[in-house]
């Protein structure tokens, strides 16, 4: 389950990197939908991998699984959605308004480009 | 236990509420609303900086819960004097933006300008890495909306650039995070400070890569090149008063470095050393240098701060970098120096483009209030570039000082030195351009964008001088109280065992550790 899990984190890190990479608003949103997926399940392996295990400690448990990461997880889920809906907005507002859904600077606007 | 310290924290998290929801079409109660409440948290500021004076920690438990287990609220030296600065600093922005009328082009500014300030006092005061990320993630979400107050394209779309650039930081701070709990299995700084030290040598694969992931994430924050690429745009773009209030969003990336690189990954430590020295130097050498040369080739005169401010955190960060007492005291000396020249830097820009339309670096009639603006930019401009009589001088002298000795020393000299002039080159050919040749120019049309800028502006501004002014009177004082700090931070015991060993629920620390 190790490699399973861990090959899916890096698969899709690797394709949110690539999309992020490609500087239009649309693919570069999908990616970083990936990256956070990515990171999610990240952060819940880093409380270790373990099946049918309950996350509070109860007298008759044993075995138990860590919460925090659940919790960690819960934050960043909510925190990426939100964001992930504020970025569509504005990327949104800014392709209608120029009509070129760039995300580096354009040279030949001549308004932001050039320097960076 | 005082409560007093979750207090800078609470207020403007209730006020922005009360704003949206009961001030939302009166500009005037929220203007009042806003004000009141930036003087109380400068008044708050200055009580929690006040009662730790003395190397105190004061030290706050949400909800009882004990160190590691609950959510803490932390307050030292320099927490508190990076809260008064902030909300200093705010004040004068607020004034700025009432007197220009920027708060009224578009709304819920002072609503965000609000969670704005909670997301940035929560970052200083907190003692936990998760929760810093909760606080990067408050001012940033406030950032988003007060960088495209206005709107317009060219806004919206470095915007875009902005959200974009800050959520993959964001995306790499959790990846940090992840692993410094897998390594760890905890995110309180106190106590992730002890349970480093205890890593075998051989296991420490996950735990150096925790701490390079976690340095990329704050030299994003601090606009360290290579890292700097999304500042430039924004901060040109972004509305004057929200770019001046920016100044302190980059301080909150060197304040991180600190905290965390003296704290959980100190120098001596074998786990992360060479990433101070090797790495961290030359880029805040190279983030110097090209910040003084962005300010000599931009074409327009709010780029022009962008990259001075680029410059200035690129001198902050060789101060930093050096991770020796002096060079974290040269380092806040210049911290509290550059926020309040960078932000005067920001508002001044406005009064150019309130009194002339534009910002572009070219000749053009003069502008209304021009000998008052001509005056205020020269002021700070001396700041910027470091010249004597202000402050700029002072903290510049102190960071060479600080580099006496360095192995490096040659290069960082030269670099300081160097860049120095680049930006002295810089800012007079902008001030000769904008101020100067306009005597010689001709209107041609009469341009209706031009306004006188108000009474108010020019106050906000002024403060901003007068705190400039005393920053450089009381530099004796003001550089032995960031000494003393900066040894704290170099032996942080008492943090650690107010942190740690304060009794609350849950709390038999000895027993816990497994």
């Amino acid at each position: 389950m190790e490699l399973l899990v861990a090959s899916a984190i890096g698969v899709m890190t690797a394709a949110g990197i690539y999309l992020v990479l490609r500087l239009r608003t649309f693919p570069v949103i999908l990616g970083m939908s990936l990256l956070t997926y990515a990171v999610n399940v990240f952060l819940f392996t880093s409380g270790r991998l373990k099946i049918g295990a309950p996350p509070v400690l109860r007298d008759d448990v044993t075995v138990y699984t860590d919460p925090l990461p659940q919790a960690l997880v819960l934050t960043a889920i909510v925190i990426s959605f939100g964001m992930t809906a504020v970025v569509v907005m504005i990327g949104l507002g800014a392709f209608l308004g120029s009509d070129d859904d760039h995300i580096d600077d354009q040279p030949d606007t001549g308004e932001t480009g050039g320097q960076s | 236990m005082t409560h007093w310290i979750v207090a800078p924290i609470i207020l403007p998290a209730l006020l922005a509420p009360f704003i949206v929801l009961a001030a939302r079409y009166h500009i005037g109660i929220q203007r009042v609303f806003s004000v009141t409440g930036v003087i109380a948290l400068i008044a708050l500021a200055a009580g929690l900086a006040w009662s730790v004076s003395d190397g105190s920690v004061i030290y706050y438990r949400l909800g009882d819960w004990a160190a590691p287990f609950g959510i803490v609220v932390v307050g030292d030296r320099l927490s508190t004097l990076m809260v008064l600065l902030t909300s200093v600093l705010a004040l004068f922005v607020l004034l700025y933006a009432i007197g220009s009328g920027w708060d009224n082009r578009g709304r819920h500014f002072h609503a965000l300008f609000q969670f704005q300030l909670m997301g940035i006092l929560g970052a200083f005061l907190t003692g936990d890495l998760f929760n810093l990320f909760v606080f990067f993630e408050v001012l940033l979400i406030a950032s988003y909306g007060l960088m495209i107050h206005a709107g317009g394209n060219t806004r919206l779309r470095a915007g875009v650039q902005y959200v974009l650039f800050n959520l993959i930081g964001s995306t790499l701070f959790l990846f940090a995070l992840g692993a410094i709990y897998a390594e760890t299995g905890t995110l309180n700084m106190a106590d992730l400070a002890e349970r480093v030290k205890l890593i075998a040598p051989e296991e420490t694969v996950g735990i150096r890569v925790a701490a390079v992931l976690l340095l990329l994430v704050f030299a994003i924050k601090a606009a360290l090149v290579p890292l700097h690429f999304w500042l430039p745009s924004s901060y040109a773009e972004a509305p004057a008063p929200v770019a001046a209030l920016f100044a302190i969003m980059t301080k909150v990336g060197a304040y991180a470095i600190i905290r965390v690189y003296t704290m959980i990954f100190p120098p001596e430590l074998e786990v992360t050393s060479g990433l101070h020295d090797l790495w961290l130097l030359p880029a805040a050498l190279v983030s110097l240098a090209i910040g003084m040369i962005g300010v000599l080739a931009a074409k327009k005169l709010d780029r022009l701060v962008a990259y001075s401010i680029i410059g200035s955190m690129g001198m902050v960060m060789v101060a930093i970098s050096l991770f020796s007492p002096a060079g974290i005291a040269a380092a806040l000396y210049y911290i509290v120096h550059s926020t309040l020249a960078g932000a005067v830097l920001f508002l001044i820009s406005d009064l150019v483009r309130t009194g002339r339309g534009s910002v572009d670096l070219s000749t053009e009639p003069p502008m209304l209030g021009t000998a008052l603006t001509a005056g205020m930019f020269f002021a700070g401009a001396i700041a910027m570039a470091g010249l004597p009589p202000l402050s700029g001088f002072l903290g510049k002298l102190l960071v060479l000082d600080a580099a006496y000795g360095n192995t490096l020393m040659v290069w960082i000299w030269a670099v300081v030195l160097s860049s120095s002039l680049i930006s002295v080159v810089g800012f007079a050919r902008a001030g000769s351009v904008v101020f100067w040749k306009s005597h010689g120019a001709v209107a041609a049309e009469p341009d209706e964008d031009r306004l006188r800028p108000s009474v108010l502006s020019y106050a906000a501004v002024g403060g901003l001088f007068a705190l400039l002014a005393l920053h450089t009177v009381f530099a004796g004082q003001v550089h032995g109280y960031t000494t003393s700090m900066a040894k704290e931070l170099f032996a942080p015991e008492v943090y650690k065992s107010t942190v740690l060993e304060t009794p609350g629920k849950l709390s038999k620390p000895k027993e816990k550790e497994d």
